[in-house]
């Protein structure tokens, strides 16, 4: 379980955000809404521990993260708005070695079941230079699906998806969730999660 | 481990499908090490004083070179972003890129250095401890590089910055290095020179990873 205790989180002196405190347990998604420069991507690299909040404590299972550390990464998935892809590597390589980096042993059929799934079975044996931002996008997204972690933290998944794939990402997301696992995410597409245990955050409003 | 294994099998697989970077290293050795016989003429004792300086400034300027590339691909693409929330200790993942930096840069300077040898008229002798001295030595200059590259991650004018960070941090590698072929000429023997460059590079090698996973985080504070 993620907890979250009187957060407040600054970029450069600028303050975000301050006192926000929630919960999010196995099972459920957590949604972030918020104007453009609202805090949303700081709020999920503060999440991921890329970045250190001003106050507050990031707690998983009772325990700050930053006492975890490696403990408390190898419960996560962060995807970013750069999609950690190698220009120079193909798909699979891409996902194999990026999910290797990350301790993650993971069997090539398996690679291309996922990109298969979605949808980008091409872009398995193209170098990633030659695709296009939402093939990126979506060899990106293979890796979080195949690293096996409870929490995903998505930041602006559906951004350069066609109708398609966002269809079968919230699907992916639903059925993630619905298993037990744990989903954060932040999204300006209006994109109805089939789900019933999504909470909502809005940042940048007062009361 | 297999972090350490997936981080070389990736710089590795991508510096082959990008020869020019790995290959600019190399040639800009060799030039410089061939010029110097052209402008000093053909004198063989004065070359075969000047050799080890000339071969070691060279070495470290080479490597220097690269050094800008060491983590600023992973960070624009942002894969250094996930190799800080990565499971794996980020000084294991930062050893692996170490060792893949010196495999790319330094390893090519080794081999082809008994070759450029030869148009200073170094004796087999003094060749074989250049090549000794160079194979302890410039992972020396890959590890406290990496130190340097990390500081100056995502400034502006980084690569000026970190000549002036790591340069001085050279010097010993150099004076232990360049002397080793100095001492084998006039007949003391290398051993002492050779046993300091291989106690730097343990002590590099133990100390630097850390010390460039601190600022690899501070960048991204």
């Amino acid at each position: 379980m993620l907890s979250v205790q009187a957060l407040a989180c600054e970029r450069g002196d600028k303050k975000l955000f301050d006192n926000l405190s929630f919960e999010v347990e196995a099972g459920h998604a957590l949604h972030v809404h918020g104007p453009n420069g609202a805090g949303k991507t700081t709020l999920l690299r503060a999440l991921c521990g890329l970045v250190a909040p001003a106050a507050g404590r990031i707690c998983w299972d009772g325990e700050d993260i930053h006492d975890l550390r490696e403990d408390y990464f190898r419960k996560v998935s962060y995807f970013g708005h750069l999609n950690a892809l190698k220009d120079e590597l193909t798909g699979l390589e891409n996902v194999v070695l990026g999910l290797g980096l990350a301790g993650h042993a993971v069997e090539e059929a398996a690679v291309s079941e996922m990109l298969a799934r979605l949808g980008v079975e091409i872009c398995q044996d193209l170098p990633v230079k030659v695709l296009s931002q939402g093939q990126k996008k979506r060899v990106a997204l293979a890796r979080i699906m195949l690293a096996g972690t409870p929490l995903w933290i998505l930041d602006e998944p559906f951004t350069a998806l066609d109708v398609h794939a966002v269809d079968v990402l919230s699907r992916m997301i639903v059925e993630h969730v619905t298993n037990g696992g744990m989903a954060v995410l932040t999204t300006h597409q209006d994109v109805g999660l089939d789900l019933s245990q999504v909470r909502h955050i809005h940042l940048g409003k007062r009361g | 481990m297999g972090a350490l294994r997936s981080i070389l099998v990736r710089d590795l697989t991508i510096a082959m499908r990008r020869k020019a970077d790995v290959l600019t290293v190399l040639f800009f050795f060799i030039i410089v090490v061939s010029l110097f016989p052209l402008g000093i003429g053909p004198e063989a004792d004065t070359l075969r004083t000047i050799a080890p300086g000339v071969m070691w400034v060279a070495a470290l300027l080479a490597s220097m070179l690269s050094l800008g590339r060491l983590f600023y691909n992973d960070y624009m693409d942002g894969t250094l972003e996930q190799m800080l929330i990565a499971p794996q200790p980020l000084g294991l993942l930062v050893m692996g890129k170490i060792i893949a930096h010196w495999l790319l840069s330094g390893v090519p300077l080794v081999l082809i250095t008994p070759l450029l040898g030869l148009q200073y008229d170094l004796s087999a002798d003094a060749l074989l401890v250049l090549v000794a001295a160079l194979l302890l030595g410039t992972p020396i200059l890959s590890f406290l590089g990496a130190i340097g590259a990390a500081l100056t991650l995502g400034l502006r004018g980084g690569g000026a910055l970190v000549s002036l960070l790591v340069l001085p941090l050279y010097i010993p590698v150099l004076v232990f290095g360049a002397g080793a072929v100095d001492a084998t000429v006039s007949g003391l023997g290398a051993e002492a020179h050779l046993a300091l460059l291989g106690a730097g590079l343990l002590l590099s090698l133990v100390l630097a990873p850390w010390a460039t996973a601190a600022a690899l985080r501070i960048a991204f504070e």
